[in-house]
């Protein structure tokens, strides 16, 4: 039992070693997407900066750097989950452009495992982005962390990835069913769920209709406890009622977005549609 | 478990490494999007047993539904009708102990283009459960014999020639050691020389490894010189099979007579109702 775990593992680890083996390889891409989110969370906070110069309110210092700390974690964790979203939702189109999809499902590796190892990396890849971000984004504008709960953030936005792989791995069956469109029908729930999940507001303004879609949108919850934990302190215990529900939508995503997955991949074999052109 | 069925094969000399009864396969056009097209039948009831330690040489033109067949072989497609086993397991039923004993050499190498030989192999390896430490020693050793230099190994795969392409993708299979190589026309697009060497590297393969091979093309002198037996394959129907000596026996004249007597055109020609696999 354990060496079957630890050889499902070794499997799993293979995906994570190919994926850092293709960044390195695309390090100028890297280097964009890098750039891209900093200049973007950037912008944001400007955006939180210059309200009082936008609104003509006041501009108390403590209030403005509160709307910045408040639109800063919305868009850092948003990217964080974003980066999770997008690698897993292309893990298929990029197999199918670079020519490599029926050799990686020809493999003899459990589909559970090559998703599971391709989440792997997926994090590490989402962690490291994050957290650069976040300490480009601290030299130009002033972030208060003083009151921040470490640990409770780190819980969950843990938790909030692992609830955004089963809609992530959910999604990367679009490419799979429709080789042409798939892809950019995986970046519309993308953008749906951005739209939805409190990333620059909170919730309670969106009309009543957006409000039902906030309420299934994992994002939602671990946005939400975020702002608790890092603007006000809360620790595990007052976060609860926002770890809670994100947990509950990992536990039902997970296992559905692997059922999808497998479906999607049994259709794709009867429809003939598991190869590299479209 | 993947060392017992190989063990189990290994002693069982009269399971045929491959059995198709029957198997069908159609492609339909898309119910949900009616984009036109019709229904093309690829592979029509086709029954063929390839027995171990042959080498199986498949002919047919274009669209004949020879890829088809090796994609259906290759758990990338489900038949319609009819069964499929390897080695008595069946590939629907037993379809990750299949893939333990399977490998597959396409007419484009599928490889990750920015990775290097050795990083492509070593991943293959991982993925068939041989540890990278032993993999690079091997992947080394088999390289050099295919004519690879050491400094060309660790450049990318789109930095070498199509040719050396098929040499690494060759170098896979000796890799993995599958106990059923299929081979779908591998030497297609290759000049003469790089024909010649991955002919060479095939019957190695077989020498060496103790493994049974599947080879499709439309190179009628390949065919002659690789294969034990022969089947013919038109419109995705066996139309006949046999050793090359007893093709030319029953039919009369050269393979290509043979070929011509029963199809009523020359292999370079398309056959029209081809499958979209191909």
């Amino acid at each position: 039992m354990i060496a079957d775990v630890g050889a499902q593992l070794g499997l799993a680890y293979a995906f994570v070693e190919r994926e850092v083996a293709l960044s390195k390889r695309y390090w100028a891409w890297e280097i964009v997407w890098l750039v891209y989110g900093i200049v973007t969370s950037l912008s944001v906070a400007y955006i939180g900066l210059a309200a009082p110069a936008i609104t003509g309110g006041s501009e108390n210092t403590a209030a403005v750097s509160r709307l910045v700390l408040y639109l800063l974690i919305g868009t850092i964790t948003w990217r964080f989950l974003g980066l999770i979203f997008e690698q897993m939702a292309e893990t298929i189109a990029w197999e199918r452009w670079e020519g490599t999809i029926e050799y990686t499902f020809m493999a003899p590796v459990p589909r559970i495992t090559h998703l599971l190892g391709m989440c792997g990396a997926t994090l590490v890849r989402a962690l490291a982005f994050s957290v650069a971000i976040l300490a480009a984004v601290a030299l130009f504008v002033p972030v208060d962390l003083s009151h921040a709960n470490a640990l409770a953030a780190g819980v969950l936005l843990l938790v909030g990835a692992v609830a955004f792989v089963g809609l992530a791995i959910a999604s990367a069956v679009f490419p799979l069913l429709w080789t042409e469109k798939g892809l950019q029908m995986a970046y519309i729930v993308q953008a749906v769920v951005l739209l939805v999940s409190g990333v620059y507001y909170p919730t309670t303004i969106l009309p009543g209709w957006m409000q039902i879609l906030s309420f299934i949108s994992p994002a939602t919850y671990v946005i939400r406890g975020m702002r608790d934990a890092l603007l006000d302190g809360a620790d595990l215990v007052a976060v609860w009622p926002n770890l809670w529900p994100a947990l509950l939508v990992g536990a039902i995503s997970i296992p559905l977005g692997m059922r999808v997955f497998l479906w999607a991949e049994r259709h794709a074999k009867r429809t003939g549609r598991l190869k590299r052109s479209g | 478990m993947a060392i017992q069925i190989r063990e189990r094969i290994r002693t069982e000399k009269k399971t045929a490494a491959l059995a198709a009864c029957e198997v069908s396969k159609a492609f339909r056009p898309s119910r949900v999007v009616p984009v036109g097209g019709m229904t093309v039948r690829a592979v029509d009831a086709v029954s063929l047993s390839v027995w171990r330690g042959e080498i199986y040489g498949l002919l047919g033109a274009n669209g004949s539904g020879k890829s088809t067949l090796i994609r259906l072989f290759s758990t990338l497609l489900t038949p319609e009708a009819g069964t499929v086993s390897i080695f008595g397991l069946d590939i629907g039923r037993d379809e990750l102990a299949v893939k333990r004993l399977i490998n597959r050499v396409s007419v484009e190498a599928s490889f990750f283009k920015k990775l290097s030989a050795m990083e492509n192999l070593v991943y293959a390896g991982r993925l068939c459960g041989v540890p990278p430490e032993e993999s690079r020693a091997k992947v080394t050793s088999i390289l050099r014999r295919l004519g690879i230099e050491d400094a060309r190994m660790k450049e990318p795969l789109d930095k070498l020639s199509r040719g050396m392409q098929q040499k690494v993708a060759i170098a896979r299979a000796f890799l993995t050691t599958p106990m059923l190589l299929l081979l779908d026309e591998p030497t297609t697009g290759l000049d003469i020389r790089s024909k010649r060497e991955v002919q060479t590297f095939v019957r190695d393969l077989r020498d060496e490894h103790d493994a049974t091979i599947l080879l499709t093309t439309h190179d009628l002198d390949e065919a002659a010189r690789l294969a034990d037996r022969i089947g013919i394959l038109h419109q995705g129907r066996l139309v006949a099979e046999g050793t090359p000596a007893e093709l030319a026996a029953r039919h009369g004249g050269t393979l290509e007579d043979v070929f011509m007597t029963l199809t009523g055109r020359r292999i370079e020609e398309g056959d029209e109702a081809g499958g979209p696999a191909e």
